[in-house]
């Protein structure tokens, strides 16, 4: 064995038995730094013969490269194990909790009345809005219930002291009607409107709340009837429950503003003792039909007190309560928990901000 | 409206079951809330006869019976004294519930001896308020019947919700008419009888309100004797809920259910001079039939003698002067009194009736004469006595409207094709006269049809509403052209910020008690807040001049109920009074954070609170949201009392314009909710945001500038009431070509710095735009940024 050989053999045993990135530095100094003794030897090339040079100049540099490479790849290997053993002792446990962020929520009610907007939209239906403190006059009158009427009777109103400029009585709106009065007197028809908002009326106990929220409907035009009608409470509650298997059934009944007055009931099933809207009566299924909301066509008188002629103008109005609504599809089943702000109510009942509704997705979320 | 199917069938002539009328009643619009029939809750009940009864060995007041209730002879153990061998009366066996208490009978062991049922009394049947023995029925009863079947109670009842436009249908002849009108029989005639008489009335009738009573029709029946009425007239009382009471009085509740036809005698007894309808006199009083005085104005119309008041018009009669047992002569009294009056007299006096139900619903005017001669008839054949003849005063208001009817009406407005032959016989059969150019005479009884949409009504409603064809909406050409105003959009988005970023909405009472609304409100509250006349209890008397209270007392609710972080919002109105006597409603959005920020966690420790810097970034994220430029804003004080005076501010676009308020809560204020710790509060005022200008959806040109753009920090001693967001306004503004933001990123006090100065540290942004800053080009930016803070106030730090 050469003199470069045994040199070789030593300094690569010294490099691979290094056991730490300093100790490696310390090699790497003493064979391949500038005073190292493999640097010594590549000194001496200089002073050689071409001869000598020739033969050892290639044994030498084969000398330095392997001690060069060999301290490279040790210190890659000393530097992953430097590295592995930092990420061992920096091992958390994956299990403990990530920092709390709050988690919004909107509101059932908010919720559905943007899916009603969505859905009406769909229809050609804008949203209209009115005071929630309004006069007797577009809560009653103009809706031809006059002061002596026995539906007068069947709201029960909350009163303030004070009249209008016009004199009339001011009271909070016992349902969202009146918006048809301003939507007729403001504007020309051809009107399709949905009113929703809140409304109130003296009554508390289990199942009714002193304010609570409707949605109302109108369509004029000149040749709007109650077939009309009809086919768009169908078509919006398909498409509000998202399912085509929705029927119901109008009864003749009463509102001082529509004639004809029809109550609309629509076909339950009971499917874990709750009612679920759909199905239909002939099923074998148990079920029942629910009143849902009343509707009809606008009494010629209304549309005439809102200054326009009943013999060219015609349309439909409904009016349903939108808390139920959102009841009957999202399954509450307390009115009161809707007003009270219980966290863990809004947390179970409430909605992402990000369920937007919209026709694409279903407005339902 | 509560009525038996035998009922009804004594004016229709029809096979129909039960379920048959239910469907055809709610399909003419007469809602059927319920049926119920009493022979189903009896149906385990038999007729049964008591074969032997022994005394019981261990006590004495029981006796071991041997009853026969159809299948052989069962032991009984009974306590009834009555109980005994050879009578008959009502069994229950094992199985049966007890109507009256719900218990089910079993085989039982009463004092060693073993009893297989029971004998009942009417008051367990709920047939009666006997209960001080077995009920005892005649001997011919057929034992092992049903005893329902044997007492005929196999009748079953309807309750019909009867709207307020359907006067007719508030008795059961009315309802007979419109059923058959549907097809479902033949509708009876009433059988008027004629009253023979030449006896003239004893006493002297006038009506001096004919405003109020236009009509008062009367007779009087001497030599009656009061009892009880027959039992097919109690039982049809019970079946509509009325407890039979004597027979004059059962008789005229009687007519009033069957024909819609209130009327009142008169004990002639206890009347003194002429009966009159008159205006009664202010603060004149009567006590009527249910034991309570009432206080009577001007414009209410009375009944009266020369002694004082004797019947609330239409309403309710006077105590003194009804029928008793011991009444001998009767005064009948039919008649018309005007709706709207006796509306408004009910109304006023709270006071509600079978009558006034139906005297506000109107009734018949032309069925005066012959309701007198029917009532007449059954006082004379139940307590017998002679009637007089009939005096009349006043003329009822009996002149038909008419309707030029145009039958392709019903197409037009209800969507459904009717033959004209049947539109003629539905309205006919409904008591309408039609003649052969289609001018319809509306009945008397009908005072809620006066125009041809209400024909539609009738002819619709009786042809069957359902067999109206669903009829698509016309739909605009290609897709829905989006609806929304730019105020929905905006508190559609403001809602779906605020809950993105981590507040819960909630809705609250429009109203608030007076103590809250008073605390929350500017000025003087009482004059520019609405105040309900009626709450429905004082804290729910004043529409809120604030979002806050309501929030406020949701998160204290949320405390009490262990809660320990809240993030509450509320979308929804504040109510003023404009100056028009107007609302003024003003669309606001409600913050109220309270409890914990963050909880306590294993890497940050402690939990922490909210401060009022939560408060202003809910506020200027959410009028970001709404495209208010926040860095513009004035930041001004006056939050408003409810509010930590030195940690709160009002958000201005202009001095006045408040687009926002937030801060801390008043420590009182929080007390006052009960709510503990720090609670953070911000209301954004939705109606101050200027709406954003219509533009077209192109942005303004933007390429993002090609050089890097360069910060320089500075740091300035300024006076402690110099406000921070002035200092960096005044240096953004120092050189609006070059600098683009100026970021406070620190604040101290105290230290080596003087009293009443604090040290502001402030990060410098300039963009270059053509060619890359130079130092003097530095230099001539940062001398501006110096002068302008020294404007204010502040000194440059060495």
């Amino acid at each position: 064995m050469s003199d470069t050989e045994k040199l070789q053999e030593e300094a690569l045993t010294a490099i691979v038995g290094a056991d730490s990135l300093d100790a490696l530095e310390t090699l790497r100094v003493g064979y391949i730094g500038k005073q190292g003794s493999i640097s010594g030897l590549m000194k001496t090339l200089g002073k050689m013969t071409p001869e000598e040079k020739q033969v050892q100049g290639p044994l030498l540099n084969g000398l330095r490269s392997a001690v060069a490479d060999a301290i490279a790849a040790k210190k890659s290997e000393l530097e992953t194990d430097a590295l592995n053993a930092q990420l061992a002792s920096e091992k958390l446990d994956m299990s403990l909790p990530a920092p709390d962020a709050p988690h919004g929520s909107i509101h059932p009610v908010s919720q559905v009345m943007e899916e009603l907007a969505e859905i009406f939209a769909d229809m050609g239906f804008a949203v209209a809005e009115g005071p929630e403190i309004e006069d007797d006059w577009r809560n009653f009158s103009a809706l031809n219930i006059p002061e002596t009427h026995p539906a007068r009777a069947m709201h029960d109103t909350f009163y303030f002291p004070d009249k209008d400029a016009e004199g009339r009585d001011m009271l909070l709106r016992t349902h969202t009607s009146p918006v048809q009065i301003r939507t007729m007197t403001t504007q020309e028809p051809p009107i399709r409107i949905i009113a929703p908002g809140r409304t109130f009326r003296s009554d508390s106990d289990a199942t009714h709340t002193p304010m609570f929220h409707q949605v109302e409907g109108l369509v004029i035009d000149k040749d709007i009837h109650l077939g009309h009608l009809k086919w768009t409470l169908e078509t919006f509650l398909k498409a509000y429950f998202e399912r085509e298997d929705i029927h119901l059934r109008l009864r003749p009944s009463y509102f001082p503003f529509t004639e004809p007055s029809a109550e609309v009931d629509a076909w339950y099933t009971l499917e874990k003792g709750r009612r679920v809207l759909g199905g239909h009566p002939d099923d074998a299924n148990e079920g029942g039909w629910m009143e849902l909301l009343g509707s009809g066509m606008v009494h010629p008188k209304v549309i005439a007190n809102c200054g326009l002629d009943p013999d060219v103008w015609q349309g439909f109005a409904f009016g349903c309560g939108i808390d139920r609504l959102a009841m009957l599809k999202y399954g509450m089943d307390d009115l009161r928990a809707f007003f009270d702000g219980d966290l863990r109510w809004i947390n179970h009942y409430g909605f992402d901000a990000l369920d937007v509704p919209t026709l694409s997705k279903g407005v339902g979320a | 409206m509560k009525f038996s199917l035998s009922w009804l069938k004594s004016h229709l002539e029809t096979d129909a079951g039960a379920d048959e009328v239910a469907k055809a009643l709610t399909d003419v619009g007469l809602e059927v809330e319920g049926i119920e029939n009493p022979a189903e809750a009896l149906a385990p009940f038999k007729v049964a006869e008591v074969l032997s009864a022994e005394p019981h060995p261990q006590a004495d007041k029981l006796q071991i019976l041997s009853v026969d209730a159809g299948d052989g002879p069962v032991q009984i153990v009974c306590g009834a004294p009555n109980a005994r061998a050879g009578m008959k009366g009502i069994c229950g066996g094992p199985g049966a519930i007890v109507p009256s208490n719900g218990m089910e009978l079993k085989v039982a062991e009463i004092r060693g001896v073993e009893s297989n049922g029971m004998m009942c009394s009417l008051a367990e049947l709920e047939l009666g308020d006997d209960h001080d023995g077995i009920a005892e029925i005649p001997a011919n009863a057929p034992v092992g019947a049903a005893y329902a079947d044997y007492a005929r109670l196999d009748d079953p009842v309807f309750d019909v919700s009867v709207t307020p436009n359907k006067q007719d249908c508030m008795g059961v002849y009315g309802i007979a008419r419109d059923l058959a009108a549907a097809g479902l029989g033949t509708l009876k005639p009433i059988d008027v009888p004629q009253i023979e008489t030449s006896d003239p009335c004893p006493v002297e009738i006038r009506t001096d309100d004919p405003e109020g009573c236009p009509a008062f029709y009367g007779l009087a029946i001497k030599g009656v004797k009061n009892g009880k009425s027959p039992e097919w007239m109690q039982a049809r009382l019970k079946s509509a809920g009325q407890k039979p009471i004597s027979a004059l009085v059962d008789i005229t509740n009687y007519v009033m259910l069957d024909h819609g036809r209130p009327s009142h005698a008169y004990d002639l007894a206890k009347l003194t001079g002429a009966v009159v309808a008159r205006k009664a006199k202010n603060g004149e009083t009567v006590t009527a039939l249910n034991e309570k005085e009432y206080t009577l104005t001007s414009d209410m119309t009375v009944i009266a003698d020369d002694s004082g008041v004797h019947d609330i018009a239409g309403i309710m009669g006077g105590e003194d002067s009804g029928c008793s047992d011991d009444t001998s002569d009767v005064l009948l009294e039919v008649a018309y009194f005007t709706p709207e009056h006796i509306a408004r007299t009910g109304q006023t006096l709270m006071l509600t009736s079978d009558a006034r139900m139906r005297f506000e619903r109107g009734v018949d005017p032309a069925f005066l004469d012959d309701a007198l001669a029917i009532i007449a008839a059954y006082i004379v054949d139940i307590c017998g006595g002679k009637a007089s003849e009939v005096v009349r005063a006043g003329t009822p208001p009996t002149e038909q409207k008419a309707i030029t009817y145009d039958t392709s009406h019903c197409l037009r407005l209800g969507g459904v094709d009717v033959a004209a032959d049947e539109q003629k016989s539905i309205l006919e059969k409904l008591g309408f006269a039609v003649d052969g150019n289609w001018n319809v005479t509306v009945p008397t009884w009908r005072r809620d049809v006066d125009g041809s949409a209400d024909l539609v009504e009738e002819v619709v409603r009786i042809h069957g509403i359902d067999k109206v064809p669903s009829t698509p909406l016309p739909r605009a050409d290609g897709v829905a052209k989006p609806t929304a105003t730019p105020r929905q959009k905006l508190e559609r988005k403001l809602r779906r910020t605020a809950a993105a970023r981590g507040l819960n909405e909630a809705i609250n009472w429009a109203f608030l008690p007076e103590k809250e609304a008073a605390a929350f409100g500017r000025g003087d509250w009482t004059e520019t807040m609405w105040v309900l006349t009626n709450p429905i209890s004082e804290d729910m008397k004043v529409m809120r001049p604030s979002m806050l209270p309501g929030l406020l007392s949701a998160a204290q609710r949320n405390s009490d109920r262990g809660a320990s972080s809240m993030r509450l919002f509320e979308i929804g109105r504040r109510y003023f009074k404009a100056k028009d006597g107007s609302s003024d409603e003003r669309l606001t959005l409600g913050i109220v954070l309270a409890g914990d920020k963050t909880q306590r966690g294993w890497a940050a420790g402690k939990a922490s609170k909210f401060d009022a810097y939560d408060a202003k970034a809910e506020v200027i994220a959410l009028l970001d949201a709404a495209g208010v430029n926040t860095d513009r804003l004035m930041v001004m004080a006056e939050a408003g009392d409810h509010y930590h005076p030195g940690q709160s501010a009002t958000l201005r676009q202009g001095p006045k314009n408040i687009l926002a308020s937030f801060g801390m809560l008043h420590p009182a204020t929080a007390k006052a909710f009960d709510l503990d710790g720090p609670v953070a509060a911000a209301e954004v005022y939705l109606d101050a945001i200027p709406a954003k200008k219509a533009a077209s959806f192109m942005r303004a040109a933007y390429a993002p500038p090609a050089l890097q753009a360069v910060t320089r920090d500075f740091a300035f001693v300024v006076p402690e009431e110099l406000a921070a967001a002035d200092l960096a306004g005044a240096i953004r503004g120092s050189d609006k070509k070059n600098i683009t933001a100026a970021r406070i990123f620190d604040r101290f006090a105290g230290g080596n710095l003087p009293e009443g100065k604090v040290s502001l540290a402030i990060e410098v942004t300039m963009q270059p735009i053509e060619k890359s800053y130079t130092d003097d080009d530095l230099k001539a930016v940062s001398d501006s940024v110096i002068a302008a803070a020294t404007k204010l106030g502040a000194e440059l730090r060495g």
